[in-house]
């Protein structure tokens, strides 16, 4: 498991910049989405994948039982994923405002002026 | 007292909540963020002064014990931070009346620039490395919307880099913060330094190291991950470019600092090295690009680069004298260079326009604008008696101790070519006489404004400018609190007691 999500994570990686590269400003905001996604799984496999219990606390105890998972990860990840469906909602209304301003998509177009 | 350090961050949320219920009262917009804005500036002196008697505030927020909440810690070093980005919240509001409110769609200028705020005193309190991270998100969110504040078309094509070029920075910094969970199992920055300096191969937390220099080194715009800065900066309003070059970029350097003082420096010298070379490549690059140009806010731009250079050879050379030093010019530089942009607003107030082809004459018809360009300018080149002389001084001493002869070398020349850049605007804008080219008329201003600056401009820049002059003649008084500061960093023990609560 981890090592395929790992791979996933490398492929994530590499779709986001080959996408960042492109010229389409559409397919920029599509290569940050990716990145932001590997960068979200990245955080989470790091973490450490574990086939044990969650970790609650039972009632009149203080601590969780040992041995079970580690919810830290898990609660940076919720963190990043909120902020990274806001930033993807500016980008998005960015882009739009963009392409209505300047009525191109290519970002090589723009040098000219 | 340890409540007292939440006060930096609650005052930025209450002026955000106030100038959102204003709805379209603008006197009261402003009236509010420019009370609190004074406030916050007297907590962070009373701060300041708290810190310096009795060390370091920390808190536990929500009374969490240490590694497992997120601490709050205010140490010498942050303390200084907060003075300075109280000090240009306050100038900036001031100036910012003078200059956003004409233009219809800045009505949430006040809402965006008090997120800023907050974004950047989170991040100078905050002991937890991902609280770090979600304080440095609502401080570019709130600066990507500052940035196409207006939407014109250049300040779009901006954007478009800005945001790109911060985006991947924060996912870097993400991706370094989740790997060096992974690898230590904490992240408060005291629980960090302890276990890292306890444990031995420390050596595996390095490819984390490199991800949050590089995350760092773009939000702070080193060689080579500059180019976002120029492309960007001169675009929005003046106010909201002084506001940007005075405090974000320096939390990039703050951050860099933080880091690699607390817990990443513990395997010695390929961190120097590279600090050391990366930082005068920085100051070079950004001091020739900057004699190239001919706009007045890209010259300062690109000086901006230049200047964050000489931070971090500060750091580079690793020796109280170099961080003080560079804490000093940090200082220095926040102060003269919000300044210079200031007056570069007065300057388009007067003239309609940043060329400096197009403006000229100012000495004769402005001769006391020109007294308030020649204070930051000379400041920055490093004149004595002005700050950034002594800012200079110290980092290039502190480069000949430490047996850095070329990099100090380097450090004097930058200075230099600063000079030559600054005496170019002298001459350009002030001397030369006004070229025969037609005044423009700015979009929504009717033709025959009279051509004044007002107060709410000008005093700003009279207050800067009075603090550069104060920096530099009472060095001694200024250059203590850095020096307490560096020492504090670069033994880091009595830092780390005071979050764990623990001696090693």
């Amino acid at each position: 498991m981890v090592l395929i999500l790992a791979i996933v994570i490398g492929v994530l990686y590499a779709a986001g910049v080959y996408m960042l590269l492109r010229r389409s400003i559409v397919k920029l905001i599509l290569g940050l989405i990716f990145f932001s996604h590997a960068t979200n799984l990245l955080v989470f496999l790091s973490g450490g994948l574990s086939k044990v219990k969650p970790p609650f606390i039972a009632e009149g105890e203080k601590v969780a039982e040992t041995g079970s998972a580690d919810p830290m990860p898990q609660a940076l990840l919720l963190t990043a994923l909120v902020i990274g469906f806001g930033i993807t909602a500016y980008t998005l209304v960015l882009i739009y405002q963009f392409y209505k301003t300047t009525g191109t998509d290519d970002l090589d177009e723009l040098k000219e002026e | 007292m340890e409540r007292l350090l939440i006060l930096p961050l609650v005052l930025p949320i209450l002026a955000m909540i106030l100038s959102l219920i204003s709805g379209r009262k603008l006197l009261f917009r402003q009236v509010s963020s420019f009370a609190l804005a004074a406030a916050q500036l007297v907590v962070s002196i009373v701060i300041l002064i708290i810190v310096y008697q009795d060390g370091i505030l920390v808190m536990q927020a929500g009374s969490w014990p240490a590694p497992y909440g997120i601490t709050l810690v205010i140490d010498m070093f942050s303390a200084i931070m907060l003075f300075f980005s109280g000090l240009i919240g306050f100038t900036a509001t001031l100036y910012a009346i003078g200059f956003i409110d004409r233009i219809p769609q800045n009505r949430h200028f006040y809402l965006l620039f008090n997120t800023l705020l907050l974004g950047v005193n989170g991040a100078f309190i905050t002991g937890d490395v991902f609280n770090l991270y979600v304080w440095f998100e609502i401080m570019i969110i709130s600066s990507f919307v500052l940035i196409t504040l207006g939407g014109e078309r250049k300040q779009l094509e901006g954007a478009i880099k800005y945001v790109t070029i911060n985006l991947v920075a924060s996912m870097i910094f993400l991706a370094a913060a989740g790997l060096l969970y992974g690898k230590t199992g904490t992240l408060n920055m005291a629980d960090l330094a302890y276990k890292l300096s306890v444990e031995p191969g420390a050596a595996i937390v390095n490819s984390s190291a490199m991800l949050f220099f590089i995350a760092f080194a773009i939000k702070a715009a080193i060689f080579p991950f500059f180019f976002w800065l120029p492309a960007s900066y001169h675009t929005p309003p003046v106010a909201v470019t002084a506001l940007f070059a005075g405090l974000l970029t320096k939390v990039g350097v703050y951050a860099m600092i933080r880091f690699f003082t607390l817990f990443f420096m513990n395997d010695g010298g390929q961190w120097k090295i590279l600090f050391l070379t990366l930082g005068s490549l920085t100051m070079i690059i950004g001091v020739l690009t900057a004699a190239s140009q001919y706009d007045l806010r890209k010259i300062l731009s690109f000086h901006i680069i230049s200047q964050i250079g000489y931070m971090l050879v500060g750091l580079g050379f690793f020796t109280p004298l170099g961080i003080a030093g560079s804490i000093y010019f940090m200082g220095h530089n926040i102060v003269a260079k919000t300044n210079a942009f200031f007056v570069a607003g007065i300057i388009w107030k007067l003239k309609g326009s940043y060329q400096l082809k197009e403006i000229g004459g100012l000495y004769k018809s402005h001769p006391f604008i020109a007294l308030l360009f020649l204070i930051p300018a000379f400041s920055l080149a490093g004149v004595p008696p002005l700050s950034g002389f002594f800012g200079k001084l110290v980092l290039i001493k502190a480069g000949f101790d430490s047996g850095n002869f070329l990099v100090a070398s380097i450090a004097l020349l930058v200075g230099l070519l600063t000079m030559f850049s600054m005496i170019k605007i002298w001459n350009e804008a002030f001397w030369k006489d006004q070229p025969e080219i037609p005044r423009q008329v700015r979009p929504g201003e009717v033709k025959d404004t009279p051509l004044k600056p007002g107060i709410f401009l000008v005093l700003p820049a009279v207050i800067l400018a009075g603090l550069s002059i104060a920096m530099g003649i009472a060095v001694g008084f200024f250059f203590k609190f850095a020096m307490i500061a560096a020492e504090q960093l670069l033994y880091p023990a009595e830092y780390i007691e005071a979050v764990l609560g623990k001696t090693f």
